[in-house]
């Protein structure tokens, strides 16, 4: 009851005229934002720390949080029109929300995105209101031995990407790997493959190479083969809005999507891609029609999206209970409060009641909005599908171009964006799957470092993973699921 | 939404061609400027971009300068922008560039060809100190114990905090060494980002954590961490934490921030631009923004400076070497 109360202080707060006005410019610059591939929230927010000189606390925080929630709804608009991500969460989003929008199904997977980002987003922050100090001991309980288990567990979320070859999608996978081993090792200092680039030390960003992969690979495909026959996109079929059969195909993915997500989100290294792709690939296994996953599958769009919403609510609670900053947002987040001269850590909630109360319920509030911003956008997205193949491809170019030089401002970037696409155009050619890139990319870093900070607390013992029984449960997930179909089709064959 | 995507591109663009065009007027004096352009090697948000903004911020109020225009070029340790500052910033009487002993540290280890004295040094502005804490439920109680517990078995204290090479990994280093254990034996766990360092330490995934005082200190006094020394010379007001030297560890460290000109500047620009930077950091706001943040200030301007940083990579170069970094 306590809590309730002070959510209802927070809602006094929060729903003032002044602060409402905030949570608006909030969200609907993070939407925009989360639009361009370069532009993430914690670049804006970065970019607007100076207002924290001139505006009060609590409406700062109501204004960060909007673009924080706004971008990861706005993400995914890009990824389902024109195939290009507007942040990293959304690239999962891509492979099937592309493939409904050029089946005329556009407005269907944008709904799903954005109802299902909504549904996600209150449950995520009702997790917030209430489970935080749960979720939080929880999470600390993660070591370096469990986030490697996890990592290993999402690599099993591969093979619902491979494609019809196992040894073109591990290539895929491993080039994926190497993409994210360049730049300078955490663990050591020392520069990896960046050949006297002094660019390269930061690593590739992972938004360079889905766009590159996805965008540039895609339009250089498309463009090789106009000449053998009229391209296949439908600007629309049927309905703009969700059909019945939609809503039916989409509550449960909504649901389990939240599920993953806002736990994993929690983790303060479970990074915001792993729930993602954990969802494609347990929507892709629940689903009676695994055979559409490639060429349109609603459920495909609405289990990550909603992991992804999920698991930003979950990155505020290690950050609101412990004044810990888990992503780049909540870091800069953190960095603003210390411009108020507020030290953000575990007694934030009792020393600033007015201000995380205030920031919960403009939560529920920016969700709201929202959904009504973007769910009547989606029938002026959809139109954008029907103008002329040639221009539409060229307009992707152009965008991911200028997209991507937002990122850094960097023309090696660019150089790099198209180094890729060529890449890319080569793969589609050779029918090479370019998601296992992407998963190998955001996963081998992951594993990598986890793996070699378990075996430095360990001075090198490998059977950490075993004997810890939260990672023990983990690795035995992950091999009942990529075992488990095999020794079930062994036993039915024999 | 078109008109939102265009607004954001136009200011994008906007900001870009500003910092192109942004005024080359010599200082004349040092009482005020009109505009001023500060490069910062990292991207926005972090430790040098806030120095910057406070800078910004600082000599705005004071009436010291009419517009200030902020770079960002991140990345690596600031070794990505500070070739970019030495080439492309080279003779500009009205530029600074923020940084800081990160900066030298990066500079080692990722065997870049430049040399943060190619710059010309104006003034060490801020320091922090940095903390040795334990979990709460550790049986170390004090420095003693747990630097026993080090020359016992190096390898089975672990030591979490920022990226190798830095502050923190330096800091851990020098413990080492003051103890009489080989550095190279220690096992120190780089961590990309305080939280996740932070969440090892609370959950007692590591032995130890590392960090800068203001990032550990709310932890710290809500019990969740306990700390056992501050890498400072002395005491430090209001925090109830003994130094290193206190308990029988020689080290000393600070991890500071300065500004520098780019190299080509006249010897009247660069004397113009330290009196300017003094007079800043003399002002109330600024004063009041250190005590805001927490910082402490420990400014230190032109030739002594200058020979400060020679002995900092001289020392850090050392340390690094004795780590297997150099």
């Amino acid at each position: 009851m306590d809590t309730l109360a002070q959510l209802a202080q927070g809602f006094a707060v929060a729903l003032t005229p002044i602060n409402l006005v905030w949570a608006l410019v909030g969200v609907t610059l993070g939407t925009a934002i989360g639009v361009l591939p370069g532009l993430g929230p914690a670049l804006t927010i970065a970019l607007l720390l100076p207002i924290t000189f001139k505006v009060d606390a609590t409406s700062a925080f109501i204004l960060f949080a909007g673009i924080y929630y706004g971008a990861m709804y706005g993400g995914s608009t890009t990824s389902i029109l024109i195939n290009t991500p507007g942040e990293s969460a959304t690239i999962i989003t891509a492979l099937e929300g592309h493939k409904m929008a050029r089946r005329g199904r556009g407005g269907a997977a944008l709904a799903t995105a954005a109802i299902g980002s909504f549904v996600a987003g209150t449950v995520g922050t009702v997790g917030i209101t209430f489970l935080a100090p749960v979720v939080v001991d929880f999470a600390l309980k993660f070591g370096p031995a469990e986030y490697f288990s996890l990592m290993i567990l999402a690599f099993v979320t591969v093979s619902a990407v491979l494609g019809s070859s196992a040894v073109r999608g591990l290539t895929s996978l491993a080039f994926g790997v190497y993409l994210g081993m360049i730049g300078v090792d955490l663990q050591t200092g020392q520069a990896r493959f960046t050949f006297g680039v002094p660019e390269l030390l930061d690593g590739i960003n992972v938004i360079v190479v889905a766009v590159g992969l996805f965008a540039v690979g895609e339009t250089l495909y498309l463009c090789a083969r106009h000449r053998y026959g009229k391209d296949e996109i439908v600007p629309l079929q049927g309905s703009v809005w969700m059909s019945r059969e939609d809503w039916r195909r989409s509550w449960r993915p909504w649901l389990r999507g939240t599920a993953i997500g806002f736990p994993i989100g929690a983790l303060p290294a479970g990074g915001a891609e792993v729930p993602t792709f954990l969802s494609y690939y347990m929507e892709k296994k629940l689903s009676k029609r695994p055979e559409e996953f490639g060429h349109g599958a609603i459920e495909g769009v609405a289990g990550p999206e909603a992991a992804n919403n999920a698991s930003a609510a979950g990155v505020l609670v290690p950050m609101l209970t412990l004044g810990l900053p888990t992503s780049a947002t909540a870091a800069i987040m953190l960095s603003a409060f210390q411009s108020y001269g507020i030290n953000p850590g575990p007694l934030l909630m009792q020393s600033q009641p007015q201000l995380v109360w205030g920031l919960i319920a403009s939560l529920y509030i920016g969700n709201v909005m929202l959904l009504v911003l973007n769910l009547p956008l989606v029938g002026l997205w959809v139109r954008m599908l029907s103008i002329p193949t040639p221009l539409l491809y060229g307009g992707i170019l152009v965008f991911a171009t200028i997209g991507t030089y937002g990122i850094s401002n960097s023309p090696v970037d660019l150089i790099l964006l198209y180094i890729i696409g060529g890449i890319g155009f080569v793969m589609r050619k050779f029918d090479f799957p370019t998601a296992p890139v992407i998963i190998g990319m955001i996963l081998g870093p992951l594993a990598e470092q986890e793996f070699r900070r378990a075996m430095t607390i360990s001075q090198g013992d490998l059977t950490v993973f075993l004997t810890k029984p939260l990672s023990a449960t983990l690795l035995a997930i992950a091999l009942a699921l990529w075992a488990g179909p095999h020794i079930y089709r062994l036993i039915k064959k024999g | 939404m078109f008109d939102r995507r265009e607004f954001l591109h136009r200011s994008v663009l906007g900001a870009v061609s500003a910092g192109a065009i942004g005024g080359f007027a010599v200082p004349v004096a040092a009482q005020s400027m009109d505009s001023l352009r500060i490069f910062v090697p990292a991207n926005p948000g972090g430790g040098w971009d806030q120095t910057a903004r406070t800078i910004e911020h600082v000599l705005k109020a004071a009436n010291m300068v009419k517009t200030v225009q902020v770079t960002n070029v991140g990345g690596a340790g600031g070794t990505v922008g500070l070739p970019q500052f030495i080439n492309q910033w080279k003779g500009q009487g009205n530029a600074l560039m923020v940084g800081g002993m990160v900066m030298v540290g990066a500079i080692i280890t990722a065997k870049s060809p430049l040399r943060l004295s190619q710059t010309t040094p104006i003034a060490r502005l801020t320091g922090e100190f940095e903390v040795i804490v334990v979990p709460a439920n550790s049986p170390h109680k004090d420095m003693k114990s747990l630097v026993a517990a080090l020359k016992a078995d190096p390898g089975k204290v672990s030591w979490a905090g920022g990226s190798a090479g830095g502050t923190d990994h330096i800091l851990v280093g020098m413990v080492a060494r003051a103890a009489g254990v080989e550095p190279t034996k220690t096992s120190y766990v780089a961590f990309a980002g305080g939280g996740p360092a932070q969440a090892a330490i609370l959950g007692g995934q590591v032995t130890a954590g590392v960090s800068g005082w203001g990032e550990f200190s709310e932890q710290v006094k809500a019990g969740k961490m306990r700390a056992l020394a501050l890498s400072s010379d002395k005491r430090q007001p209001g925090i109830d934490v003994p130094t290193l030297k206190e308990q029988g560890v020689d080290v000393e460290l600070f991890n500071w921030r300065g500004v520098f000109a780019p190299p080509g500047v006249t010897p009247d620009q660069r004397n113009a631009m330290i009196a300017y930077v003094e007079k800043m950091a003399a002002s109330p706001q600024w004063q009041e923004e250190l005590k805001k943040r927490d910082w402490t200030g420990i400014l230190q301007t032109g030739d002594a400076f200058a020979a400060y940083i020679e002995s900092e990579t001289k020392r850090i170069e050392a340390i690094l070497k004795d780590l297997g970094l150099g």
